[in-house]
């Protein structure tokens, strides 16, 4: 069944202030499921506490509305037990390299087979607008008592060096950029990083829609706005780690990366920085241990009879015991 | 009892004479004791080995087969007189000043002792003050035996050798025991599996430390190992317990972070992920229980609590420290209903307090933790079985009340080795309460509600993934379909409802589960012990010990905690002549939690928070303190432990 935009609406009263970016996350990403070939049974969105997260109410899905920070591993709790679940993360940056950014890096290292989008605006919202981690030092955004302390995470930077083997970023009000990214990140085979810059227009009065727009750069040919993010799949820039690519190549191809995250301010690179499927992910890895773990998933087994005994063998269990040898013969 | 530095062999050697003992048909009891340290600091194990079942360990032992110096030093005085010593001659120099593993404390008192009988500070010291007290002394020159095994199989590297050194004290030991050899060997190939080479070089050293010590007894040692006829039983530790119960229970996803005394657990479970089924169908089938090892605790519960959410049993395994992290996770599993399992190993705290020692000090907290009020399991085991099949029943109880449940146990179950009954797979039948089955239509048309009111609070309830049953969670107060709501009259029924489970649980769970009760052989018990979790193993011994006395001694072990068997424990105590509490706790946890339900006080109270766990003979010593002046309200402390 072909998914409709319709299909994935709730009748929830949305409470996101007018000219959120959240709402051009949210259109991007439902296009991007109806374009997706997905299973709506199979579907979970996981979010984490902030304005995103209330994504999932929104969101005519399985839903799970979890804790501030924690986003990450509930929905990979859910997506080791069951594999044949398409899992999808949603948080904020605060959440996400705030309070969370403890299971950021460790996602990174696993490499689960999922997707986690960051909405990325700079700031605290739901908690009326103090710095977020990914706000950039000295600025002073409309709530702010004195300008920010602290130099900011870079979320691209850090998860590659965590393990991440999809890195991309788009913007929240390019809607077919952030669709296409979308696609791509869940297509991915591994764990999937989309970070979307938004704007907040209730608390961040410096990284505005009009800020993103460039409207102070009025280009004197054409006298229209320069925006700042640019899309890196026009400038022939290529991500990708292939399987038979030489040692010194991917080295020359991460240099890139990192080179390419350093860009900020009147340039911004949106698009996919990094993509490597060389690297196993966390189900293969079960699956060299548990041969059967996709077949017969956590979540698939038969715990009990149906006269309700357990059907493991316990002798059998026994006998491998440490203490083994303790178990009598007699 | 044997001891030596951590990392030398003590446990394998503990658990080596345990399983002859067990091999031979024996109850056996083993206790463990370690510093939170990798290599070197003492460590020590005692085993108990009885004809008639056992569950404790006692004060002083009959028989301490050392090693090194500094077990001599420590233990010596533990031996009862007529009790023996087996040693290596070369140690008798040793200065006790020099043995820099023993703490300033322990060394100035154990120097005073020496001195106030004219003993030099030395292990010659030592040695001549267990001698005036009537212990027999067995030097057994452990280096000359493994030189001569090092000879007997061309083995030119003494050090690859040295190892042997637990086993020769284990053979000296049955030397002097009358123990057959034969069920050491046994034991040897049991825990050395596939080495031939380890096998063959442990037998022949353990002969001659045999013959050695055989030599050494112009009289027969007073105390006498015989094998009996037996059914057949296991040996094993809580830890294993647990795992076992799990794996058995369903359990297929265990999330940990690395913990004392819980993360042996999680490792046991990780080596055993492949298990067979025996269901009929398929033979060979294998079920696996996948253990993932998470970043910390917060992680360890929410990835449990993401994993339960698609249907699966999982399970979260940690001590206190690890706890304190995990309660909002608890929090949220709360709210949502969702049944994860958490196993609590309780140690000595606060903070770090005593990683690797023993305490009761955990269960007001298991039972409050978290900001906000919902329902929630807890059950505490008492001895190995419980920890099994407790395992098992934590899973049928979050399952069907769809709550958190905890299984809380402790530092002195997780490390004690004991041999018990075998152990059935089919005791505790699987229960998975209302959980919807794929066939099943959703209730109403088309719109699911995970959160459905009902009489018993409970409501069906979907998983992740399952075709037509869409559903949403969330940590705030939700409505029946799971959106936020924050409708004053929507928070009373949510409210309600998930306070009802408990009560549901509280009605359908039987008595036998709650809490058990030992009666006295006499008509009228002279007294009522009051107690939970590990202590019921030396309670259990200590009964025996007084009710032989003439004593009428009685035992409510309480079980479960949360829901709260407030009546029958009214009961119980309302017809007591003569009430004890006692916890391995400073306050007298359990007795806080007993007044609050029952407004009943107990005044009378046997704590020990040493950290280390009580003795059949402290909580004999204890009662008999007590019921020596039962008008006064007494808080008996007990010291016992190195």
């Amino acid at each position: 069944m072909v998914l409709k935009l319709s299909d994935l609406k709730t009748d929830v009263h949305n409470d996101w202030c007018p000219g959120c970016g959240d709402f051009g996350i949210e259109a991007g990403l439902k296009m991007a499921l109806t374009e997706l070939p997905i299973d709506i049974n199979k579907l979970v969105l996981f979010s984490g506490i902030g304005c995103s997260g209330k994504i999932v109410h929104f969101t005519n899905a399985s839903g799970v509305h979890t804790l501030h920070g924690r986003v990450l591993p509930f929905a990979q709790g859910a997506k080791l037990a069951n594999p044949d679940l398409e899992v999808i993360a949603i948080g904020g940056d605060g959440d996400g390299l705030g309070i969370g950014v403890g299971h950021f890096v460790h996602a990174g290292r696993r490499n689960i087979d999922m997707t986690y989008i960051i909405h990325d605006n700079g700031v605290y919202g739901l908690t009326k607008g103090q710095a977020s981690p990914t706000l950039h030092l000295g600025m002073q955004t409309k709530s702010l008592p004195m300008p920010n302390i602290n130099t900011n995470v870079d979320p691209i930077m850090l998860a590659l060096a965590s393990g991440f083997t999809f890195i991309a970023r788009t913007y929240a009000y390019n809607t077919k950029h952030l669709k296409e990214t979308v696609k791509k990140a869940v297509a991915h085979k591994g764990f999937a990083l989309v970070d979307i810059l938004q704007p907040c227009p209730t608390y961040n009065d410096i990284n505005t829609k009009e800020w993103y727009g460039g409207e102070d750069r009025i280009d004197p040919a054409t006298k229209k706005p320069t925006p700042r993010p640019y899309e890196l799949e026009g400038t022939g820039y290529d991500g990708r780690i292939t399987p038979m690519m030489s040692e010194d190549d991917v080295e020359k191809k991460m240099s890139q990366i990192i080179e390419k995250s350093r860009e900020w301010g009147d340039k911004i690179p949106i698009g996919v920085f990094y993509q490597n499927e060389t690297i196993p992910t966390y189900g293969d890895r079960i699956k060299a241990r548990i041969p059967n773990y996709l077949e017969v998933p956590p979540s698939g087994q038969q715990l009990a009879r149906p006269d309700g005994t357990s059907p493991v063998n316990l002798a059998s269990l026994s006998k491998q015991l440490l203490f083994e040898r303790l178990v009598l013969a007699q | 009892m044997t001891g030596g530095p951590q990392g030398s062999g003590v446990d394998s050697s503990a658990n080596i004479f345990a399983g002859a003992c067990a091999i031979g048909g024996l109850w056996t009891f083993g206790l463990r004791e370690y510093y939170s340290s990798i290599k070197g600091p003492h460590s020590y194990f005692e085993v108990r080995v009885n004809s008639e079942r056992i569950r404790s360990h006692v004060n002083n032992v009959n028989l301490l087969a050392t090693f090194d110096a500094e077990t001599l030093i420590r233990h010596a005085d533990e031996v009862n007189p007529g009790g023996g010593i087996l040693y290596d001659p070369s140690f008798s120099a040793v200065e006790i000043d020099k043995v820099d593993t023993i703490e300033t404390p322990a060394v100035l008192r154990i120097k005073a002792r020496l001195a106030k009988q004219g003993l030099p500070a030395t292990v010659a010291g030592i040695l001549d003050e267990a001698k005036r007290r009537n212990v027999n002394l067995y030097p057994i020159p452990y280096s000359d035996i493994i030189a001569k095994t090092a000879a007997q199989i061309g083995e030119h590297q003494l050090s690859k050798v040295s190892r042997i050194i637990n086993v020769l004290s284990v053979s000296a030991s049955f030397a002097l025991l009358g123990f057959d050899l034969n069920y050491l060997d046994q034991s040897l190939e049991r825990t050395f599996g596939g080495k031939k080479k380890v096998i063959e070089m442990n037998e022949i050293g353990a002969r001659m430390a045999y013959d050695t010590a055989k030599g050494l007894t112009k009289q027969p040692f007073p105390y006498q190992v015989k094998p009996v006829q037996n059914q057949s039983r296991l040996l094993l530790m809580g830890n294993e317990a647990v795992a076992l119960g799990k794996i058995v229970g369903g359990c297929r996803v265990q999330t940990y972070y690395p913990i004392t005394p819980a993360a042996d657990e999680s490792e046991f479970i990780e080596s055993h992920e492949n298990f067979d089924l025996s269901d009929g169908g398929e033979p060979g089938k294998k079920g696996s229980i996948l253990v993932t090892q998470t970043e910390d605790e917060i992680a360890a519960i929410t990835m449990a609590t993401g994993a339960a959410l698609t249907g699966v049993r999982a399970a979260t395994s940690t001590s206190g420290p690890g706890f304190s992290l995990m309660v909002e996770g608890l929090g949220w599993a709360g709210i949502n209903e969702v049944p994860v399992v958490i196993t609590q190993y309780s140690r000595g705290g606060p903070s770090t307090g005593q990683p690797t020692r023993h305490e009761q000090g955990d269960l007001k907290f298991v039972l409050s933790a978290s900001h906000g009020e919902f329902p929630r399991i807890v059950l505490c085991s008492g001895d190995l079985e419980e920890c099994f099949y407790d395992a098992i029943r934590i899973f049928n109880y979050a399952e069907r009340y769809q709550m958190p449940a905890i299984h809380l146990i402790d530092k002195s179950l997780a490390n004690s080795s004991a041999t018990i009954p075998q152990l059935r797979s089919d005791m505790v039948p699987i229960q998975r309460g209302k959980l919807i089955n794929d066939g099943h239509q959703s209730e109403g048309k088309g719109e699911y509600h995970r959160f459905a009111f009902s009489d018993d609070g409970v409501s069906p309830r979907a998983v992740l993934g399952m075709p037509g049953y869409r559903f949403w969670n969330s940590g705030d107060e939700h409505d029946t379909i799971g959106h936020i709501e924050e409708d004053p009259d929507n928070r009373i029924k949510m409210m309600t409802k998930r306070m009802t489970k408990l009560e549901t649980a509280a009605h359908e769970i039987p008595e036998e589960e709650k809490f058990n009760f030992f009666r006295s052989s006499k008509k009228q018990a002279d007294v009522t012990l009051v107690s939970w979790g590990s202590t019921k193993g030396p309670i259990l011994d200590a009964i025996r010990m007084l009710e032989k006395e003439g004593i009428g001694v009685e035992f409510l072990q309480i079980r479960l905690a949360s829901p709260f068997p407030t009546e029958s424990v009214r009961e119980k105590l309302a017809g007591a002549k003569l009430a004890i509490d006692i916890e391995q706790n400073y306050s007298g946890q359990m007795a806080a939690v007993i007044a609050e339900k029952t407004m009943i006080d107990i005044k009378n109270k046997i704590v020990k928070f040493n950290g280390r766990p009580m003795s059949q003979d402290e909580i004999y010593q204890g009662v008999k303190q007590i019921i020596s002046n039962p008008s006064q309200n007494k808080r008996v402390m007990l010291t016992h432990g190195a």
